[in-house]
């Protein structure tokens, strides 16, 4: 058995085994480009008539779902399926009264059943930490509270590099319930290591001041103009927004945030023709994007869905291949 | 560490150019044969049998590029994660004589990884190894069809091909061995 470790390290040392994937704050770049590079080789065998190989076999993946998702669990499922993995869904509602204390006690039962991989998507931010800290095999963060969603931000950017060709300096506009995304989180820090320009849009409610954000990622510009925001962008993300935003007092109404924020082909045309359009989903089609542009030939939203299981299988093949039970 | 060339660049040429005649004697002509070198060095190596059996049968046989690395049978046992390319095989496999392509023939378990991988592309009439060295100590029932030279080996030694497409320098093999 491998020593438990105290504290789970926020800073990956150059050359020491990675464990877990929690957020892309201290994965380096050169792991980053690892990992999409395997992904390229992954879709390969996605695009093959069996979509499976063996390097997985024996190994245990178990889906950690505490908050409804349907795309990343499914994206998971796949990739531990198609690397031959045995995958567990366990679906948990999540409990309101002493989480911590059975999350833990979840996590031992699971270890004690022989899983390695623990994928954890949960409503509080920390939830993926927590269950690193006593498991231990490897942990996958699906995404916890607003905090991070680093899976969704490397499938974000294998999608631009695959469309593009290249990933420096790229001038990427986020538009959205920023305040409340793990999504845009995760993606600053990807971007961030990619040197791109970053600016985030939204309303100050959704957005809050430039100060909170640039304190992490001093580069940031925010705009509450989607045209300032828009231009000279290589990659335009729009972010889902939660219908209870408005009914926390948070927007006067849905309609007037689709007139200034939502991404029509009108407020496109300006943009350069290979600019790309990209949604984490689920989308709420006609108030932060409208269905012509869903559909046109610059979104690769469904791209982005597919990207994920390549990306996927790829994490997976690579912390698998250090987590050892029997030492 | 003390090496010793066993192989030069023309003894290299010279055993390709025989493996490609053996291969067109052995199936009668090279119509059904797709070569299929296995990651890395087995890549150049089908290359050059294909462009020797297009001298000589007029006739340009397809080559397949294929990678292991998510069949192998050790992986949980190595870090880091071995990195893992593309297979690239353009020609459906089924029905055809698949030739296999590596630069050395040791334990066996590249090659049972390989037979693995071309199974789920598709079910090829027959398959064949082409080997540059069979350097001996199997640990699975496996052995060549065409062989460029039998090297006898100690296990402490190590058999190093460098070939100009991949390693810097002349084409060569090596035995190496480690001074301890």
């Amino acid at each position: 058995m491998q020593p438990q470790p105290s504290v789970v390290a926020s800073v990956m040392p150059e050359g020491e085994r990675r464990r877990h994937l929690l957020d892309l704050d201290d994965v380096s770049r050169a792991e980053i480009d690892a990992v999409l590079e395997t992904a390229e080789s992954m879709k390969e065998v996605l695009s093959r008539e069996i979509k499976q190989v063996p390097a997985l076999r024996g190994k245990t993946v178990v889906n950690m779902f505490y908050e409804e998702s349907t795309r990343t669990r499914i994206s998971f499922e796949l990739a531990a399926r198609s690397l031959s993995a045995n995958i567990i869904n366990f679906a948990a509602r999540s409990s309101s009264v002493e989480k911590g204390e059975s999350l833990i006690d979840t996590v031992r039962t699971l270890q004690a059943l022989g899983a390695d991989i623990l994928v954890i998507r949960h409503a509080q931010a920390g939830a993926a930490h927590l269950v690193a800290r006593h498991f231990h095999g490897s942990v996958i963060n699906a995404g916890d509270g607003r905090h991070a969603h680093p899976t969704q931000a490397l499938l974000d950017l294998f999608t631009i590099r695959e469309k593009l060709g290249y990933l420096d300096n790229l001038k990427v506009a986020i538009i959205g319930d920023i305040l409340h995304s793990r999504v845009a989180r995760s993606n600053l820090w990807g971007f961030t290591k990619m040197d791109a320009q970053v600016t985030l849009c939204a309303p100050p409610t959704l957005l809050g001041p430039a100060r909170f954000w640039q304190a992490t990622w001093p580069r940031v510009r925010i705009t509450y103009s989607l045209e300032e925001a828009l231009d000279g962008a290589d990659v335009v993300m729009a972010l889902r927004l939660q219908q209870e935003r408005q009914q926390a007092g948070l927007l006067p109404s849905l309609r007037e945030y689709s007139r200034f924020f939502a991404l029509t082909e009108e407020r496109l045309a300006q943009l350069a023709d290979n600019v790309l359009i990209m949604h984490p989903g689920p989308i709420n089609e006609g108030i932060e994007i409208a269905p012509e542009v869903v559909t046109s030939s610059r979104a690769v939203i469904g791209e982005q869905v597919t990207n994920g299981v390549a990306v996927r299988m790829a994490l997976l093949y690579q912390l698998a291949s250090q987590v050892t039970h029997e030492e | 560490m003390s090496e010793k060339q066993i192989l030069n660049a023309d003894d290299i040429r010279r055993a390709l150019v025989r493996i490609a005649h053996e291969v067109a004697e052995r199936n009668e002509g090279v119509g059904d044969v797709i070569l299929v070198g296995i990651r890395r060095r087995g890549v150049p190596l089908a290359e050059r049998i294909a462009a020797a059996l297009t001298d000589f049968e007029g006739y340009q046989v397809p080559v397949g590029h294929l990678d292991i690395t998510l069949y192998r049978d050790d992986l949980s046992k190595r870090w880091p994660a071995p990195r893992v390319h593309k297979t690239h095989i353009q020609n459906n496999i089924t029905g055809h004589t698949v030739v296999l392509v590596d630069d050395v023939l040791y334990t066996g378990r590249t090659v049972r990884a390989a037979l693995d991988a071309l199974a789920d592309l598709g079910r090829p009439a027959r398959i064949q190894l082409a080997v540059l060295v069979d350097r001996g100590h199997r640990e699975l029932p496996i052995r060549a069809d065409f062989v460029g030279k039998n090297v006898p080996t100690a296990g402490d030694e190590r058999v190093e091909v460098r070939l100009n497409e991949v390693d810097d320098g002349a084409d060569a093999v090596m035995i190496v061995r480690q001074d301890t």
